[in-house]
């Protein structure tokens, strides 16, 4: 059979599908939540768009349980909206509402087997029997666990188990899918091939995800948009790629990836160059996103793979400074040097790439560092 | 090394084993040789199955022994109804702090012997009782009622007499439900009724079945509760059994009917079991 080649590329249609029929799944304006005198969420607003990947990242203690929660309507929130493709869900129970939430600790049902599991909800709906056959057989070949229908749920593995319960939310095809940090119980191997899996699974079915998680590689690898949290509150929304990149706040510039924390004094700033000295000695120059008077207290943020271990001398945009060796760190390809600056002991990590190059450095040895000034991070402390 | 393993276990088993043997097994063969004798007409002691027959040819026996079984199953499934609401309160909806005050509140009642408690009832509902004062005060009676030696009141008095043998078991395995599975049910779209009957009962049911064995078995061999609130009426079989081997002195006949009762608690035990596709074993634990 021939097949017209399609007038579009995937590419193109996508976003075109984004600019003219973009739907909000999930819109929360202004929602705040408050246990007693505690404000475990405060005045959040965010909107998702219609098959898109949101992680809302924070501590453990940021909220961010409370706000999924929220959304499912396990609790009500104190003010503001939730909308769900533009109908208000106030005052709906969650087992009236479009949304699914896999929770932390799956909750799948110990006295039912798989297909009993997810034909749960279908049942729930009163839907006839053949259907429901139909469709549980689908879902849990997409989710590659055909024949698993008769297994017991403690028969079934982590991996399996996590997939079971992902196919019993999507099989009621929800506008939007909570999940609740549920690769927290698998172990480190497991969960970066779940990440993956995730992933896929999410741009193959298309449902719209609401990922929360206190670990930033999940959130990093494989979300569309982030939100990170801290004490009830939205940092930032942004990609991944900014958060790392362009974090608009201290606390998103420390959460996200590692970073090396410098307090200093502003010492002239002109054209979005700033001369600061920091506490612990060296002298900086760095780009910065808003004019600073001299005098203005800051923080500088570095990467560790901003620094670079002795840098060539004819590169005269850097910042250089010297450092001892403390400790070797190694893990493979994110090996780092432990170490601090001459005249101070705070404590900086400083990628090591591991081309055998550097494979001379020992403990207390005295060696350069060199940084980009486009690199550096800046904010005025408050 | 085995050998003294052996004698160690034997040397600690002894005292169960012996307290065991002599003091239940020993006088139940006596009861069981009991009821197959009869007194014949010269006087002397002989074999016979009269006892036994007995029970079947007298209407008043065997019906007194199936309206026993009714009733205690009657009392078994309502504190049943009453306990697992209490139990699910106390599990699941108070605060945590408070779970150990409930249990004790609960308890309470139980330190006091079961004879004062249903004398308390007694004082309660008798014609010249505390309801009956207070009803005609508030002019909603002309003149008191009888409320005692009925079979309502007995059933309560058993179901109150029971209620902390239910709840108790339930209470614990209500306890090792996740929350978290309720949540899901309740988030992939089923209303109370679902969840009361897919997750909470099922999860429960080691428990609930546990709990109506003690309860059942109470119940069917409780003397004091029927006489005293179920009077002359209550037609309970612990009660013929007292009156063959007090009031007629009939100790032969007497036996017999305790096995009749012993193998009635069994079979509806046994049916029970078989019913929730438990296993004593799971039970018990």
């Amino acid at each position: 059979m021939l097949r017209k080649p399609p007038l579009f590329s995937q590419d193109v249609k996508q976003r075109l599908a984004i600019r003219f029929f973009m739907q909000i799944d999930l819109s929360v304006q202004e929602v705040t939540k408050k246990f007693n005198e505690f404000i475990a969420v405060d005045n959040v607003s965010f909107e998702v768009p219609d098959g898109s990947f949101f992680s809302i990242l924070g501590p453990s203690g940021c909220g961010k349980t409370t706000l999924l929660r929220m959304i499912a309507g396990l609790t009500e929130p104190t003010e503001g909206k939730i909308e769900i493709r533009g109908k208000s869900m106030l005052g709906i129970p969650p087992n009236k509402r479009p949304v699914n939430l896999i929770f932390q600790q799956l909750a799948l049902f110990p006295m039912m087997n798989v297909e009993e599991n997810i034909a749960f909800g279908l049942r729930r709906r009163g839907e006839g029997k053949v259907d429901i056959k139909k469709k549980v057989e689908a879902i849990l070949e997409r989710v590659d666990l055909a024949g698993f229908g008769d297994k017991k749920i403690d028969q079934l593995s982590g991996g399996q188990k996590q997939r079971v319960a992902i196919a019993r939310c999507l099989v009621l095809e929800p506008a939007v899918l909570l999940l609740d940090e549920p690769l927290g119980a698998l172990d480190l191997k497991l969960r970066e091939q779940m990440k993956v899996e995730l992933k896929m699974l999410q741009a193959k079915v298309g449902t719209t995800f609401v990922y929360i998680t206190h670990d930033q590689s999940e959130a990093l690898v494989m979300s569309d948009h982030v939100a990170v949290m801290n004490q009830g509150v939205f940092e930032q929304i942004d990609t991944p790629q900014n958060l790392y990149n362009r974090p608009e706040t201290p606390f998103v510039a420390q959460f996200v990836g590692d970073n090396n924390a410098w307090s200093g004094r502003i010492r002239q700033c002109n054209d979005m160059t700033a001369e600061i000295e920091t506490a612990e000695g060296p002298i900086f120059h760095t780009k910065v996103r808003e004019s600073l008077q001299p005098g203005d207290e800051v923080d500088l943020f570095l990467r560790p793979e901003a620094m670079l271990i002795l840098p060539d001398p004819s590169l005269s945009e850097l910042n250089r400074f010297h450092i001892i060796v403390k400790d070797i760190l190694f893990d493979g390809a994110n090996s780092r040097l432990l170490a601090h600056p001459l005249d101070a002991d705070t404590e900086l990590l400083i990628a090591l790439p591991q081309t055998r190059q550097y494979d001379y450095i020992q403990k207390n040895d005295k060696i350069e560092i060199g940084w980009d000034q486009q690199s550096g991070i800046c904010f005025r402390r408050s | 090394m085995k050998n003294q393993k052996r004698w160690g276990l034997f040397f600690f088993l002894s005292p169960v084993l012996l307290w065991l043997f002599l003091l239940i097994v020993l006088p139940h063969i006596d009861l069981l040789a009991m009821s197959f004798r009869i007194e014949n007409d010269d006087g002397q002691m002989v074999w016979s199955l009269s006892n036994y027959l007995n029970f079947f040819e007298e209407p008043i026996y065997w019906l007194t022994f199936v309206r026993t079984a009714i009733f205690s199953i009657l009392v078994t499934f309502l504190t049943f109804v009453i306990a697992l609401p209490v139990a699910f309160y106390i599990t699941k909806v108070v605060a945590p702090k408070f779970q150990g005050f409930l249990l004790v509140l609960l308890l309470l009642p139980f330190w006091v012997s079961e004879l004062v408690r249903v004398y308390g009832w007694m004082i309660l509902l008798r014609e010249s009782g505390v309801i009956n004062h207070f009803l005609i005060k508030l002019g909603l009676l002309n003149q008191p009622i009888e409320m005692l030696y009925k079979d309502a009141t007995m059933i309560l008095g058993l179901v109150y007499t029971s209620m902390l043998f239910m709840v108790v078991p339930i209470t614990s395995v209500l306890d090792s439900l996740d929350n978290s599975l309720i949540e899901a049910a309740y988030d992939l779209g089923a209303n109370m009724w679902t969840i009361l009957f897919k997750i909470i009962i099922p999860h429960a049911t080691p428990g609930i079945v546990s709990g109506s064995i003690v309860v059942f078995m109470l119940t069917l061999g409780n003397y004091l509760t029927p006489n005293l609130m179920g009077g002359k009426n209550s037609l309970w079989f612990t009660e013929q059994i007292y009156n063959q081997f007090i009031a007629s002195f009939n100790w032969n006949q007497g036996s017999a009917f305790g096995f009749l009762l012993l193998v009635l608690s069994s079979i509806v035990v046994w049916l029970g079991l078989k019913l929730t596709r438990q296993n004593l074993r799971k039970v018990v634990q």
